[in-house]
Protein backbone atom coordinates (compact mmCIF):
# COMPACT_ATOMS: atom_id res chain seq x y z
CA UNK A 1 0.00 0.00 0.00
CA UNK A 2 2.60 2.57 0.48
CA UNK A 3 4.35 2.06 -2.63
CA UNK A 4 0.82 2.70 -4.38
CA UNK A 5 0.46 5.56 -2.34
CA UNK A 6 3.80 7.53 -2.88
CA UNK A 7 3.11 6.66 -6.72
CA UNK A 8 -0.75 8.14 -6.57
CA UNK A 9 1.05 11.09 -4.63
CA UNK A 10 3.58 11.80 -7.41
CA UNK A 11 1.28 11.99 -10.23
CA UNK A 12 -1.94 13.69 -8.55
CA UNK A 13 -1.16 15.69 -5.11
CA UNK A 14 2.60 16.45 -5.45
CA UNK A 15 2.41 16.47 -9.53
CA UNK A 16 6.10 18.49 -10.67
CA UNK A 17 4.17 20.84 -12.82
CA UNK A 18 1.05 21.81 -10.92
CA UNK A 19 2.95 22.18 -7.61
CA UNK A 20 6.55 22.54 -7.92
CA UNK A 21 6.76 24.04 -11.65
CA UNK A 22 9.56 21.61 -12.33
CA UNK A 23 10.58 21.10 -15.72
CA UNK A 24 8.71 24.12 -17.15
CA UNK A 25 10.35 25.28 -19.79
CA UNK A 26 10.24 22.42 -21.64
CA UNK A 27 6.79 21.93 -20.73
CA UNK A 28 5.86 25.33 -22.55
CA UNK A 29 8.28 24.76 -25.24
CA UNK A 30 7.15 21.40 -26.53
CA UNK A 31 3.50 21.58 -25.73
CA UNK A 32 2.53 22.50 -28.99
CA UNK A 33 1.28 19.22 -30.28
CA UNK A 34 0.08 16.00 -27.97
CA UNK A 35 2.39 14.08 -30.50
CA UNK A 36 5.71 15.11 -29.88
CA UNK A 37 4.70 16.05 -25.79
CA UNK A 38 4.22 12.69 -25.46
CA UNK A 39 7.19 11.78 -26.85
CA UNK A 40 9.25 14.07 -24.44
CA UNK A 41 6.80 12.87 -21.43
CA UNK A 42 7.69 9.15 -21.99
CA UNK A 43 11.39 10.33 -22.17
CA UNK A 44 11.12 12.23 -19.03
CA UNK A 45 9.27 9.08 -17.03
CA UNK A 46 11.92 7.11 -18.47
CA UNK A 47 14.79 9.01 -17.19
CA UNK A 48 13.59 9.77 -13.95
CA UNK A 49 12.81 5.96 -13.12
CA UNK A 50 16.27 5.42 -14.14
CA UNK A 51 18.46 8.07 -12.12
CA UNK A 52 16.36 8.51 -8.89
CA UNK A 53 17.23 5.08 -7.65
CA UNK A 54 21.15 5.58 -9.13
CA UNK A 55 21.34 8.60 -7.07
CA UNK A 56 19.54 7.15 -4.05
CA UNK A 57 22.19 4.54 -4.04
CA UNK A 58 24.67 7.14 -4.96
CA UNK A 59 22.99 9.36 -1.95
CA UNK A 60 22.85 6.44 0.56
CA UNK A 61 26.40 4.51 -0.35
CA UNK A 62 28.48 7.34 -0.72
CA UNK A 63 27.05 11.12 -0.01
CA UNK A 64 25.37 11.09 2.83
CA UNK A 65 26.85 11.52 6.29
CA UNK A 66 28.30 8.25 7.83
CA UNK A 67 27.35 6.38 3.87
CA UNK A 68 30.83 5.81 3.30
CA UNK A 69 30.67 3.13 6.71
CA UNK A 70 30.47 0.33 4.60
CA UNK A 71 34.27 0.70 3.63
CA UNK A 72 35.86 0.76 6.58
CA UNK A 73 34.41 1.91 10.39
CA UNK A 74 36.57 4.68 10.12
CA UNK A 75 34.83 7.04 7.65
CA UNK A 76 31.66 6.74 9.82
CA UNK A 77 32.30 10.80 10.04
CA UNK A 78 33.07 11.69 6.27
CA UNK A 79 29.91 13.86 5.22
CA UNK A 80 29.96 14.30 1.47
CA UNK A 81 26.79 15.35 0.89
CA UNK A 82 28.19 19.12 0.02
CA UNK A 83 29.08 17.13 -3.31
CA UNK A 84 25.60 16.07 -4.10
CA UNK A 85 24.58 18.49 -6.62
CA UNK A 86 27.55 18.30 -8.64
CA UNK A 87 26.81 13.87 -8.36
CA UNK A 88 23.21 14.28 -9.33
CA UNK A 89 23.81 16.06 -12.11
CA UNK A 90 26.75 14.01 -13.82
CA UNK A 91 24.55 10.81 -13.72
CA UNK A 92 21.64 12.58 -14.69
CA UNK A 93 23.50 14.08 -17.57
CA UNK A 94 25.42 10.71 -18.78
CA UNK A 95 21.92 8.80 -18.64
CA UNK A 96 20.66 11.56 -20.70
CA UNK A 97 23.53 11.14 -23.08
CA UNK A 98 22.31 6.85 -23.16
CA UNK A 99 18.45 7.39 -23.79
CA UNK A 100 19.02 9.46 -26.33
CA UNK A 101 21.74 7.03 -28.19
CA UNK A 102 19.05 4.50 -27.51
CA UNK A 103 15.92 6.76 -28.77
CA UNK A 104 18.15 7.81 -31.98
CA UNK A 105 18.83 3.78 -33.03
CA UNK A 106 15.69 2.46 -32.60
CA UNK A 107 13.11 5.24 -32.74
CA UNK A 108 14.30 7.79 -35.77
CA UNK A 109 10.90 9.03 -35.58
CA UNK A 110 11.08 10.02 -32.62
CA UNK A 111 14.60 11.48 -32.68
CA UNK A 112 13.93 13.18 -35.02
CA UNK A 113 10.48 14.81 -33.63
CA UNK A 114 12.19 15.52 -30.04
CA UNK A 115 15.08 17.18 -32.04
CA UNK A 116 16.92 19.62 -29.65
CA UNK A 117 14.30 18.82 -26.47
CA UNK A 118 16.23 15.64 -26.04
CA UNK A 119 19.50 16.86 -24.56
CA UNK A 120 17.80 19.50 -22.89
CA UNK A 121 16.07 16.54 -20.50
CA UNK A 122 19.58 16.82 -18.80
CA UNK A 123 18.90 20.30 -17.83
CA UNK A 124 15.06 19.60 -17.14
CA UNK A 125 14.31 20.67 -13.95
CA UNK A 126 12.46 18.03 -13.25
CA UNK A 127 14.68 15.23 -13.71
CA UNK A 128 17.20 16.66 -10.75
CA UNK A 129 13.89 17.87 -8.59
CA UNK A 130 13.50 14.38 -8.47
CA UNK A 131 17.06 13.78 -6.79
CA UNK A 132 16.77 16.67 -4.41
CA UNK A 133 13.35 15.60 -3.34
CA UNK A 134 14.49 11.83 -3.35
CA UNK A 135 17.14 13.45 -1.35
CA UNK A 136 15.16 16.01 1.32
CA UNK A 137 12.39 13.22 1.58
CA UNK A 138 14.75 10.33 2.72
CA UNK A 139 12.96 7.35 1.59
CA UNK A 140 13.75 4.30 3.70
CA UNK A 141 14.12 1.62 0.60
CA UNK A 142 14.81 1.70 -3.05
CA UNK A 143 11.98 0.35 -4.06
CA UNK A 144 10.16 3.20 -2.83
CA UNK A 145 12.42 5.90 -4.46
CA UNK A 146 11.83 4.26 -7.82
CA UNK A 147 8.19 4.55 -7.54
CA UNK A 148 8.83 8.42 -6.72
CA UNK A 149 10.55 8.62 -9.25
CA UNK A 150 8.08 6.43 -12.14
CA UNK A 151 5.07 8.73 -10.23
CA UNK A 152 5.97 12.00 -10.35
CA UNK A 153 7.39 11.50 -14.30
CA UNK A 154 4.04 10.04 -14.71
CA UNK A 155 2.32 12.63 -13.60
CA UNK A 156 4.87 14.91 -15.95
CA UNK A 157 3.60 13.22 -18.69
CA UNK A 158 0.04 13.58 -17.86
CA UNK A 159 0.48 17.21 -17.17
CA UNK A 160 2.20 18.28 -20.52
CA UNK A 161 -0.06 15.76 -22.53
CA UNK A 162 -2.98 17.55 -21.41
CA UNK A 163 -1.74 20.80 -21.94
CA UNK A 164 -0.58 20.14 -25.39
CA UNK A 165 -4.50 18.46 -25.89
CA UNK A 166 -5.82 21.73 -25.14
CA UNK A 167 -3.34 24.22 -26.83
CA UNK A 168 -4.36 22.15 -29.93
CA UNK A 169 -8.18 22.84 -29.46
CA UNK A 170 -7.41 26.62 -28.46
CA UNK A 171 -6.23 27.34 -31.87
CA UNK A 172 -9.44 27.35 -32.99
CA UNK A 173 -11.04 30.26 -30.57
CA UNK A 174 -10.42 33.82 -30.29
CA UNK A 175 -7.69 34.53 -27.67
CA UNK A 176 -6.81 37.95 -27.61
CA UNK A 177 -3.95 39.08 -29.57
CA UNK A 178 -1.18 39.43 -26.36
CA UNK A 179 -2.07 36.68 -25.29
CA UNK A 180 -1.95 34.41 -27.95
CA UNK A 181 0.60 31.33 -27.76
CA UNK A 182 2.81 31.93 -24.51
CA UNK A 183 0.15 34.04 -22.31
CA UNK A 184 -2.55 31.81 -22.91
CA UNK A 185 -0.94 28.83 -21.60
CA UNK A 186 0.24 30.11 -18.52
CA UNK A 187 -3.15 30.90 -17.57
CA UNK A 188 -4.70 27.33 -18.99
CA UNK A 189 -1.92 26.09 -16.52
CA UNK A 190 -2.85 28.11 -13.27
CA UNK A 191 -6.21 27.16 -13.91
CA UNK A 192 -5.35 23.39 -14.08
CA UNK A 193 -2.96 23.46 -11.29
CA UNK A 194 -6.49 24.87 -9.33
CA UNK A 195 -8.23 21.85 -10.52
CA UNK A 196 -5.39 19.43 -9.40
CA UNK A 197 -5.70 21.21 -6.04
CA UNK A 198 -8.85 19.62 -5.27
CA UNK A 199 -6.70 16.16 -4.49
CA UNK A 200 -4.76 17.65 -2.21
CA UNK A 201 -5.87 16.37 1.37
CA UNK A 202 -6.66 13.01 -0.28
CA UNK A 203 -5.56 10.05 2.03
CA UNK A 204 -4.89 6.33 0.58
CA UNK B 1 26.94 58.46 -23.79
CA UNK B 2 26.37 58.45 -27.19
CA UNK B 3 29.71 60.29 -27.89
CA UNK B 4 32.20 57.22 -26.96
CA UNK B 5 30.52 55.16 -29.72
CA UNK B 6 31.73 57.24 -32.06
CA UNK B 7 35.59 57.31 -30.89
CA UNK B 8 35.69 52.95 -31.02
CA UNK B 9 35.50 52.21 -34.65
CA UNK B 10 38.41 50.03 -34.53
CA UNK B 11 38.39 48.45 -30.97
CA UNK B 12 34.69 47.93 -29.58
CA UNK B 13 34.45 49.61 -26.47
CA UNK B 14 32.99 47.73 -23.35
CA UNK B 15 29.78 50.36 -23.63
CA UNK B 16 29.47 50.82 -27.20
CA UNK B 17 26.13 50.51 -28.62
CA UNK B 18 26.03 47.04 -29.27
CA UNK B 19 26.80 46.33 -25.67
CA UNK B 20 24.61 48.31 -24.26
CA UNK B 21 21.82 46.46 -26.14
CA UNK B 22 23.09 43.29 -24.26
CA UNK B 23 22.08 44.73 -21.03
CA UNK B 24 19.24 46.63 -21.73
CA UNK B 25 17.17 44.09 -24.37
CA UNK B 26 16.59 41.15 -21.54
CA UNK B 27 14.65 44.04 -19.93
CA UNK B 28 12.12 43.92 -22.18
CA UNK B 29 12.52 42.83 -25.86
CA UNK B 30 14.14 39.50 -25.00
CA UNK B 31 13.38 39.32 -21.54
CA UNK B 32 14.24 35.68 -20.50
CA UNK B 33 11.28 34.81 -18.85
CA UNK B 34 8.47 35.70 -20.78
CA UNK B 35 10.30 36.16 -24.55
CA UNK B 36 12.68 33.45 -24.22
CA UNK B 37 10.56 31.18 -21.70
CA UNK B 38 13.71 30.58 -19.82
CA UNK B 39 13.81 29.52 -16.32
CA UNK B 40 10.01 29.34 -15.76
CA UNK B 41 10.34 26.82 -12.70
CA UNK B 42 12.11 28.76 -9.94
CA UNK B 43 10.45 32.14 -10.79
CA UNK B 44 7.16 30.50 -10.28
CA UNK B 45 7.76 28.53 -7.00
CA UNK B 46 9.71 31.10 -4.70
CA UNK B 47 7.56 34.33 -5.40
CA UNK B 48 5.24 33.76 -2.43
CA UNK B 49 7.51 36.12 -0.10
CA UNK B 50 10.09 39.17 -1.36
CA UNK B 51 13.01 38.39 0.18
CA UNK B 52 12.86 34.88 -1.27
CA UNK B 53 13.22 36.57 -4.79
CA UNK B 54 15.32 38.92 -3.67
CA UNK B 55 17.72 36.27 -2.19
CA UNK B 56 16.75 34.22 -5.68
CA UNK B 57 17.68 36.82 -7.79
CA UNK B 58 21.39 37.55 -6.55
CA UNK B 59 21.51 34.03 -6.27
CA UNK B 60 21.02 33.74 -10.09
CA UNK B 61 23.20 36.74 -10.94
CA UNK B 62 25.91 35.58 -9.37
CA UNK B 63 25.69 31.72 -10.64
CA UNK B 64 25.10 33.60 -14.40
CA UNK B 65 28.25 36.27 -14.40
CA UNK B 66 30.37 33.45 -12.77
CA UNK B 67 29.48 30.52 -15.56
CA UNK B 68 29.16 33.10 -18.75
CA UNK B 69 32.37 34.32 -18.01
CA UNK B 70 34.15 31.21 -17.44
CA UNK B 71 32.58 29.51 -19.92
CA UNK B 72 33.20 32.32 -22.68
CA UNK B 73 36.73 32.31 -21.62
CA UNK B 74 37.18 28.23 -22.05
CA UNK B 75 34.71 28.59 -25.19
CA UNK B 76 38.16 27.43 -27.45
CA UNK B 77 39.12 24.32 -25.26
CA UNK B 78 35.85 22.80 -24.94
CA UNK B 79 35.34 20.25 -27.36
CA UNK B 80 31.71 20.39 -28.98
CA UNK B 81 30.81 16.65 -28.32
CA UNK B 82 30.56 17.01 -24.26
CA UNK B 83 29.85 20.96 -23.81
CA UNK B 84 26.60 20.53 -22.03
CA UNK B 85 28.58 18.08 -19.38
CA UNK B 86 31.48 20.64 -19.35
CA UNK B 87 28.61 23.77 -18.84
CA UNK B 88 26.76 21.35 -16.22
CA UNK B 89 30.08 21.30 -13.97
CA UNK B 90 30.91 24.88 -13.96
CA UNK B 91 27.50 25.96 -13.13
CA UNK B 92 27.43 23.26 -10.57
CA UNK B 93 30.57 23.94 -9.03
CA UNK B 94 28.83 27.75 -8.72
CA UNK B 95 25.61 26.86 -7.27
CA UNK B 96 27.65 24.85 -4.72
CA UNK B 97 29.17 27.96 -3.60
CA UNK B 98 25.76 29.66 -3.31
CA UNK B 99 24.32 27.23 -1.53
CA UNK B 100 27.34 27.15 1.18
CA UNK B 101 27.08 30.72 1.75
CA UNK B 102 23.01 30.63 1.96
CA UNK B 103 23.07 27.95 4.68
CA UNK B 104 25.85 29.83 6.77
CA UNK B 105 24.34 33.19 6.56
CA UNK B 106 20.92 33.15 5.51
CA UNK B 107 20.10 29.50 7.12
CA UNK B 108 16.04 30.53 7.38
CA UNK B 109 15.74 31.26 3.67
CA UNK B 110 18.10 28.79 2.83
CA UNK B 111 15.96 26.31 4.26
CA UNK B 112 12.73 28.18 2.43
CA UNK B 113 14.41 27.93 -0.88
CA UNK B 114 15.04 24.15 -0.03
CA UNK B 115 15.82 22.57 -3.25
CA UNK B 116 15.25 25.45 -5.71
CA UNK B 117 18.82 26.71 -4.76
CA UNK B 118 20.37 23.09 -6.45
CA UNK B 119 17.80 24.11 -9.60
CA UNK B 120 19.77 26.79 -10.22
CA UNK B 121 22.15 24.15 -11.99
CA UNK B 122 19.13 22.90 -14.18
CA UNK B 123 17.61 26.85 -14.60
CA UNK B 124 17.17 27.29 -18.18
CA UNK B 125 18.31 30.55 -18.03
CA UNK B 126 21.67 29.76 -17.38
CA UNK B 127 22.09 26.95 -19.71
CA UNK B 128 20.46 28.96 -22.37
CA UNK B 129 22.53 31.89 -22.35
CA UNK B 130 25.47 29.65 -22.41
CA UNK B 131 24.76 27.88 -24.84
CA UNK B 132 23.15 31.14 -27.09
CA UNK B 133 26.09 33.59 -25.69
CA UNK B 134 29.01 33.05 -23.83
CA UNK B 135 29.74 29.97 -26.15
CA UNK B 136 30.43 32.17 -29.09
CA UNK B 137 31.60 35.40 -27.49
CA UNK B 138 34.26 37.03 -25.71
CA UNK B 139 34.23 37.28 -21.50
CA UNK B 140 33.17 41.23 -21.65
CA UNK B 141 30.00 41.44 -24.05
CA UNK B 142 29.61 37.74 -22.20
CA UNK B 143 29.63 39.52 -19.20
CA UNK B 144 27.10 42.02 -19.98
CA UNK B 145 24.80 39.67 -21.25
CA UNK B 146 24.75 37.99 -18.16
CA UNK B 147 23.68 40.94 -15.52
CA UNK B 148 21.50 41.97 -18.76
CA UNK B 149 19.50 38.40 -18.56
CA UNK B 150 19.77 37.91 -15.09
CA UNK B 151 18.30 41.74 -14.21
CA UNK B 152 15.54 40.56 -16.70
CA UNK B 153 14.71 37.76 -14.73
CA UNK B 154 15.01 39.35 -11.34
CA UNK B 155 12.64 42.37 -12.38
CA UNK B 156 10.16 39.65 -13.54
CA UNK B 157 10.49 37.78 -10.08
CA UNK B 158 10.54 41.16 -7.84
CA UNK B 159 7.17 42.17 -9.33
CA UNK B 160 5.57 38.93 -9.27
CA UNK B 161 6.19 38.19 -5.69
CA UNK B 162 5.21 41.91 -4.45
CA UNK B 163 2.21 41.29 -6.44
CA UNK B 164 1.56 37.34 -4.58
CA UNK B 165 2.81 39.10 -0.90
CA UNK B 166 0.87 41.89 -0.35
CA UNK B 167 -2.61 40.52 -1.91
CA UNK B 168 -1.27 37.14 0.10
CA UNK B 169 -0.01 37.99 3.08
CA UNK B 170 -0.45 42.20 3.58
CA UNK B 171 2.91 42.43 3.96
CA UNK B 172 5.96 43.12 2.35
CA UNK B 173 9.39 41.16 3.43
CA UNK B 174 13.23 42.05 2.57
CA UNK B 175 15.99 39.67 3.75
CA UNK B 176 17.08 40.84 7.23
CA UNK B 177 13.99 43.53 8.06
CA UNK B 178 11.25 40.66 8.60
CA UNK B 179 7.80 40.98 7.36
CA UNK B 180 6.40 44.79 7.18
CA UNK B 181 2.80 44.68 7.38
CA UNK B 182 0.91 47.38 5.51
CA UNK B 183 -2.79 47.30 7.99
CA UNK B 184 -2.07 47.81 11.49
CA UNK B 185 -2.26 44.18 13.17
CA UNK B 186 -6.11 43.96 14.64
CA UNK B 187 -7.21 44.97 11.31
CA UNK B 188 -6.75 41.24 10.38
CA UNK B 189 -9.69 38.54 10.36
CA UNK B 190 -7.02 36.79 12.26
CA UNK B 191 -7.28 38.85 15.28
CA UNK B 192 -10.51 39.80 14.83
CA UNK B 193 -10.50 42.44 12.28
CA UNK B 194 -12.51 42.67 8.92
CA UNK B 195 -9.58 42.28 6.15
CA UNK B 196 -9.39 38.92 4.94
CA UNK B 197 -6.02 37.85 3.09
CA UNK B 198 -6.77 36.76 -0.28
CA UNK B 199 -5.04 33.09 0.64
CA UNK B 200 -5.34 31.92 -3.77
CA UNK B 201 -2.55 33.78 -3.71
CA UNK B 202 -0.05 32.06 -2.15
CA UNK B 203 -1.10 28.93 -3.92
CA UNK B 204 1.11 27.98 -6.73
CA UNK B 205 -1.72 28.56 -9.44
CA UNK B 206 -1.63 31.86 -8.82
CA UNK B 207 2.10 32.40 -9.75
CA UNK B 208 1.50 31.24 -13.12
CA UNK B 209 -1.70 33.46 -13.82
CA UNK B 210 0.07 36.32 -12.34
CA UNK B 211 2.98 35.91 -15.08
CA UNK B 212 0.24 35.39 -17.64
CA UNK B 213 -1.19 38.88 -16.68
CA UNK B 214 2.54 40.04 -17.39
CA UNK B 215 2.94 38.52 -20.47
CA UNK B 216 -0.49 40.00 -21.36
CA UNK B 217 0.10 43.49 -20.20
CA UNK B 218 3.66 43.41 -21.89
CA UNK B 219 2.89 42.34 -25.26
CA UNK B 220 -0.74 44.59 -25.56
CA UNK B 221 2.07 47.50 -24.84
CA UNK B 222 5.22 45.50 -27.19
CA UNK B 223 3.17 44.79 -30.37
CA UNK B 224 5.95 43.31 -31.82
CA UNK B 225 6.34 40.30 -29.20
CA UNK B 226 2.74 38.59 -30.50
CA UNK B 227 2.49 35.24 -31.34
CA UNK B 228 0.88 34.02 -34.58
CA UNK B 229 -0.89 30.73 -32.88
Amino acid sequence: MEYLSIFVKGIFIENMIFAYFLGMCSYLAVSKTVKTANGLGLAVIFVLGITVPINYLLENYVLKEGALQWISPEYATVDLSFLSFIMFIAVIASMVQLVEMIVEKFAPALYGALGIFLPLIAVNCSILGGALFMQDRQYPSIGEATVFGLGSGVGWWLAIVAIAAIREKIRYSHVPAPLKGLGITFIITGLMGIAFMSFMGIEI
Amino acid sequence: MSTDTAAAPKKESLFSKKNRRLLSDPLDDSNPITVQVLGICSALAITVQLQQAVIMSLSVLFVMIGGNVIVSLLRNLIPDRIRIIVQLVVVASLVIIVDQVLKAFQPDISEKLSVFVGLIITNCIIMGRLEAFALGNKPGPSFLDAIGNAMGYAWILLAVSIVREVFGSGAISLPGMGQVKFLPSEWFMSEGGFYENNNLMILPPMALITVGIIIWIQRSRNQSLIEEN
